[in-house]
């Protein structure tokens, strides 16, 4: 099996040519035609000798995936299939606004977190993306040209697989790769703590934090990884970065009937982020199978709004999505063309 | 490199490594820190890895802090962790984290190694009105099974997928958990092991009628 060019970084792609005996400026060339020429094959990098296409071709590949499938939402929003190396299937969702387009990719093959609203929490983990199964979600989307930003709220927990999130969001920002400007980019955490304090040092990219709840017990209850990492943690963390430059730090907040919309809650949220310079984008459940939660009606969901921005918190309501083809937040997953492997089960 | 005192890793002194079945091991170390039960720990043998986390197995009061691994034949720090040696040494962290038990009446539900907080709650003194579910590959493998024996009698069930036993359920512990009726809703269930686990009893405990804020979850992501 060969072994892929993209999704390598340049400093991987020096040690690629260096190991075959080339200069390792032919390293800033494989970038050139990876990430800005959009080349499908070794053959096309027209400024490279035969003598070191035929070596390369030897043992690589560029590696790009076509979708296999794209399904078309009323609302213009698409969500594309990409296989995957290891045989398995990805999402990701194009959602077109105005003059705006942002790509939400995946970043693992299901999910090992387990949030209790989520659909590919229930898929289970079936993988990590390569930093070059990240980025083809991008380079090989038809709509690549249209695109003004991309989000990491696909299918996984990004700090579940930092490595390789980093690795392609240096792709997208180095100026050898798609020089993007970091704002572009906003990566999505439920709050793994070790991981994202090293994202936080290492990446520009503007950060999202999935809350859904100030109050530790109950955040408990939907979301497992509160056990490992609590709010007063997570918080404590944020707040030892400085968060008044460009880049911004948002609250995701999934709002759920009966649950996190009272006004103790918007009096602890207000409690918890003073402080922290950030906005909260409040999202709409959108029911899974036997999901024991419900989302508010439209009413309850403006009114929460508008007391937390009374508050002083810059809240906003996050349109929802290409819903009819599963396409919205919460409801990707592959697990349909998952074969069952019980085998694998410890329990 | 990671800066052990960035971490707050400290090294310690490994004691008492015992494999309890194929592929699993328990291992222990001086305890410097208190701890509550259903904390962890992140534990390191080389610096230049970021650690990976671990229940605590033992009791609050032991003077000793006791770790429950099995081995992932491509894990990294598991493969290090089983050719360790007593007196060989590994980095820890001090425990943290808040899948805490209490003195209501709960079940504690468990697959593999998920089993070590709930030694770890059952050695503190929590373990007044428990029920407690095991499953496991072997029969082996069900780690502290004569305590949990004599202790709970009934209430101690163990679900064995790979191998037959007597007094242990024959299949998966969703399969036993399927057969259970008439589950207790004012009871708390406490769940710990891997995702996938996790995920398929919470949805088997939801549809059999018990409120999803009864049901706290410790993943080993
Ligand atoms: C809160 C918490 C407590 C934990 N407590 C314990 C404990 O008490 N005992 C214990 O043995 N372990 C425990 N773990 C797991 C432990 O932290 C390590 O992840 C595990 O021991 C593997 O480490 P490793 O370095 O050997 O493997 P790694 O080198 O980290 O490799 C494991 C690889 O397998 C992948 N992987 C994990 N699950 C799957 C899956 N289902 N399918 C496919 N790939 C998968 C991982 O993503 C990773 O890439 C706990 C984890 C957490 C989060
Ligand atoms: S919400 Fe995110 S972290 Fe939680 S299960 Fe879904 S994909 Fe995983």
């Amino acid at each position: 099996m060969k072994d892929n060019l993209f999704g390598k970084t340049l400093q991987e792609l020096e040690e690629v040519v260096t190991g075959e005996d080339m200069p390792s400026f032919v390293a800033k060339q494989l970038t050139d035609w990876l990430y800005k020429k959009h080349i499908q094959q070794i053959d096309d990098m027209r400024n490279l000798s035969k003598k070191n296409i035929s070596l390369l071709k030897k043992k690589y590949q560029v590696g790009l995936i076509k979708h296999t499938s794209v399904q078309v939402s009323v609302d213009g929003t698409k969500k594309y299939l990409f296989p995957t190396a290891n045989e398995k299937f990805i999402e990701s969702a194009f959602i077109p606004d105005k003059n705006r387009a942002t790509l939400c990719v995946s970043s693992q093959i299901g999910c090992k977190m387990g949030c209790l609203f989520c659909m590919t929490g229930k898929q289970g983990f079936q993988g990590h993306l390569s930093a070059g199964e990240i980025i083809n979600q991008i380079h090989s989307l038809p709509e690549f040209d249209e695109l003004t930003s991309v989000v990491y709220m696909g299918m996984g927990e990004p700090f579940d697989n930092l490595e390789n999130v980093l690795k392609s969001v240096e792709i997208l920002t180095a100026d050898w790769g798609y020089a993007w400007s970091p704002k572009r980019i906003t990566v999505s955490t439920i709050g793994i703590v070790p991981a994202m304090m090293r994202f936080i040092e290492v990446s520009k990219a503007h950060l999202a934090i999935s809350l859904h709840s100030p109050f530790e017990e109950d955040r408990k209850k939907i979301m497992p990884v509160e056990n490992v990492y609590p709010i007063p943690k997570l918080l404590d963390s944020i707040k030892s970065f400085d968060w008044n430059s460009q880049r911004r730090i948002s609250f995701e907040y999934i709002m759920f009937k009966d649950f996190n919309d009272t006004q103790k809650h918007i009096n602890e949220l207000a409690r918890i982020l003073n402080g922290i310079k950030c906005r909260i984008n409040l999202l709409r459940f959108h029911p899974i199978p036997d999901s024991p939660l419900a989302s508010p009606d439209e009413k309850e969901i403006v009114e929460f709004r508008d007391r937390l921005n009374a508050k002083g918190i810059v809240t906003t309501i996050r349109t929802s999505r290409g819903e009819d083809i599963f396409a919205a937040c919460g409801l990707l997953s592959t697990k349909k063309l998952l074969k069952e492997l019980d085998s694998e089960k410890d329990f | 490199m990671i800066d052990p005192s960035k971490h707050k890793l400290r090294e310690v002194i490994v004691k008492n490594r015992q494999e309890i079945a194929a592929g699993v091991f328990v291992f222990s170390y001086e305890r410097v820190y208190s701890f509550t039960s259903g904390q962890v720990v992140a534990i390191t043998v080389d610096l230049t890895d970021e650690p990976r986390l671990y229940s605590i197995a033992s009791g609050e009061n032991e003077s000793e802090i006791s770790i429950l691994f099995n081995v992932l034949p491509e894990g990294k720090l598991t493969t290090q962790l089983a050719n360790l040696s007593n007196g060989d040494k590994v980095f820890v962290s001090r425990p943290f984290g808040e899948f805490k038990g209490d003195e209501e009446s709960a079940y504690w539900i468990a697959t593999g190694t998920g089993i070590a907080p709930f030694v770890s709650m059952y050695y503190s003194g929590l373990g007044k009105d428990k029920i407690i579910i095991h499953g496991g590959r072997t029969l082996r493998s069900f780690y502290n099974q004569e305590v949990f024996q004599k202790a709970y009698g009934e209430r101690y069930h163990r679900c064995c997928s790979g191998e037959k036993g007597e007094h242990v359920f024959n299949g998966r512990l969703t399969d036993f958990l399927k057969t259970q009726n008439n589950l207790p809703i004012d009871f708390k269930y406490y769940l710990c092991g891997s995702s996938e686990m996790v995920v398929e009893t919470r949805d088997i405990l939801i549809a059999k009628g018990i409120p999803f804020n009864q049901i706290i979850a410790e993943i080993y992501f």
